[in-house]
């Protein structure tokens, strides 16, 4: 017994401690924030409810045929974009990080110009590439007119795909750099080459880091590709101009559209846990957990 | 019968530092052969040069009488392509101190991935082979469970067989129970020991004097990048020759 005892002790004194109740305050805090949080968000439905918004326009739209026709735009342009970054990124991260130095200048370069420059820039750079290469061949073989290969399609695909290669090849190369060294040396040592190992030993296990922000990335393209409306691809935004310029009706032509981008996102949110989950494999434990697993009495058994 | 691996005046440098100064040292067939020494000696950088994970700067490693790395044209040594080494370093088993399992395969894939998708070896063959590897140090319980599952001990003795099924000419251990809590290093070591008895050919780098005393055919003492003593364990353990050595013993003992 401490010196302490004898003071609660005195505090306690006559007192039954096991009638003792813990007595729980009201959290003011909580239920004030509720109440504030909920007359703002009344506020706002009630001043939609009372707008000058057709909201069966909205119903109309939703799933007309030219609004679903951007949309499939928007998610085509969404995955060929995200795929042609990931391709390059990757090949640029690897070349960032190789032993020769004229590929690491030129990755660092590649990175520096397109990360740099706006994407709508970009964009308009490619879709106008006409303007200073009326034809375009391989060495004087197979020539031809600018205009004619560089549709809305491909202008965007080239303007998002490469700045998209920029972001993700320094995502890339984070992930390569979590993942221990030892690594790498285990799977030479086991005869692979530095390549080999690279693809079937260091990226897998560098995917649990990168997953995540190209994840996160998928989701901004999927609102990056609305710049590809300014070079007339035809995605869900400029599908809902073209119709509102028709019929006037901006707002809820741009609440269909907004509601569609949420409709693309909530599912590419669902499809990236799933993407974590297998890529978390060998994970399951944590690290930490190894020294209290206990040991099969089996396996100490056979040792 | 020529040497398993030769290491000839090699030199070795990380910048200004010299890591290995003149190292010569041969290894027979059968072998094996035990480092001591004190930290940054040298011993782990010569194992990392014999596997080639690191570049020497002078002399001469052969394995099996083959030139590491090079290609000898009259005078000139002229390196290798990456996949040369990659083929000349199946010969050369490695163990590392922090296991390097691929935490991202099961035990048994780790032990699949060099003898299937690098030899090409059949499946079935190299699966009965593994299952035999594992049993051999005590884990075919393991088989499917991923590394982060296991003990340390248990990691090791996976990473033994996973060096083992490449079939190996011979096998480099580099402080293989430094990592292990004190209470894991007793089941390494005796898997290790098996494995010597078995003819294996092995170089250890290690700080576990009792297991060089017992288990070594020849002790090598390396200080300052450089072989000051070699000799049998009853010459460089129980009756220490040479000063340094002796005080080196005394000291860790």
């Amino acid at each position: 017994m401490g010196a302490n005892s004898g003071v609660v002790m005195q505090d306690l004194a006559g007192v039954d401690v096991k009638r003792l109740r813990i007595s729980r305050p009201i959290p003011y805090r909580q239920v004030a924030a509720s109440i504030l949080l909920f007359a703002l968000l009344v506020f706002i439905a009630h001043a939609f409810w009372v707008g000058a918004i057709e909201w069966h326009y909205v119903s109309d739209y939703l799933f007309s045929a030219p609004i679903l026709r951007g949309v499939r735009g928007t998610i085509v342009m969404t995955i060929c974009a995200m795929v042609m970054g990931i391709f390059l990124g990757t090949a640029i991260a690897m070349m960032r990080m190789s032993a020769n130095p004229a590929l690491r200048w030129a990755a660092t370069g590649y990175i520096w110009l397109f990360r740099g420059v706006p994407a709508l820039l970009q964009l308009l750079l490619w879709f106008n590439l006409a303007l200073i290469f009326p034809t375009i061949s391989l060495f004087g073989f197979f020539p031809v007119n600018t205009v004619d290969v560089m549709t809305p399609f491909v202008a965007a695909l080239l303007g998002l795909g490469i700045q998209q290669g920029a972001y993700t090849a320094e995502v890339v190369r984070s992930g390569i750099l979590s993942v221990d060294r030892g690594q790498m040396e285990a799977a030479q040592s086991i005869g692979m080459t530095k390549l080999r190992a690279m693809l079937t030993i260091v990226l897998p296990q560098a995917m649990r880091v990168i997953v995540p922000p190209i994840g996160n990335e998928t989701i901004g393209m999927v609102k990056l590709t609305s710049l590809a409306s300014v070079i007339q691809y035809s995605e869900v935004l400029r599908t809902v101009g073209d119709v509102y310029y028709a019929n006037s009706r901006v707002i809820e032509l741009l609440i269909v559209a907004g509601i569609w981008y949420m409709v693309i996102v909530t599912v590419l949110s669902i499809g990236q846990s799933y993407i974590e989950k297998y890529f978390s494999k060998g994970w399951g434990r944590a690290a930490e957990t190894v020294k209290v697993l206990p040991e099969g009495p089996a396996a100490m058994g056979m040792a | 019968m020529s040497p398993i691996l030769q290491a000839i005046h090699v030199q070795k440098y990380y910048g200004a530092f010299h890591a290995l100064n003149d190292v010569s040292l041969s290894v027979d067939r059968g072998e094996v052969v035990c480092i001591i020494g004190p930290s940054g000696s040298g011993k782990s950088t010569l194992l990392r040069c014999a596997s080639q994970l690191e570049n020497i700067d002078g002399g001469v490693i052969t394995v099996d009488g083959e030139i590491a790395g090079y290609r000898r044209s009259g005078e000139t040594l002229v390196p290798l392509s990456d996949s040369q080494i990659a083929r000349q370093r199946q010969d050369v088993g490695m163990v590392f101190q922090r296991f390097n399992l691929f935490p991202h395969r099961s035990v048994l894939e780790n032990l699949l991935e060099g003898p299937v998708r690098v030899q090409k070896r059949p499946v079935e063959d190299c699966r009965r082979e593994a299952l035999a590897l594992l049993e051999r140090v005590g884990l075919t319980a393991k088989a499917a469970a991923y590394p982060n599952e296991l003990s340390g001990g248990q990691q090791q003795r996976v990473a033994i067989a996973r060096a083992l099924a490449m079939r190996p000419k011979i096998i480099l251990f580099d402080e293989p129970t430094s990592a292990l809590d004190p209470e894991l290093v007793g089941e390494v070591l005796s898997v290790m020991k098996e494995l010597a008895k078995s003819g294996m050919t092995m170089i250890v780098v290690t700080h576990e004097i009792a297991f060089c005393r017992e288990v070594a055919d020849r002790v090598v003492f390396m200080d300052g990048g450089a072989v000051i003593a070699a000799g049998s364990p009853e010459d460089m353990i129980v009756r220490p020759q040479n000063p340094r050595v002796a005080s080196f013993i005394s000291a860790v003992l």
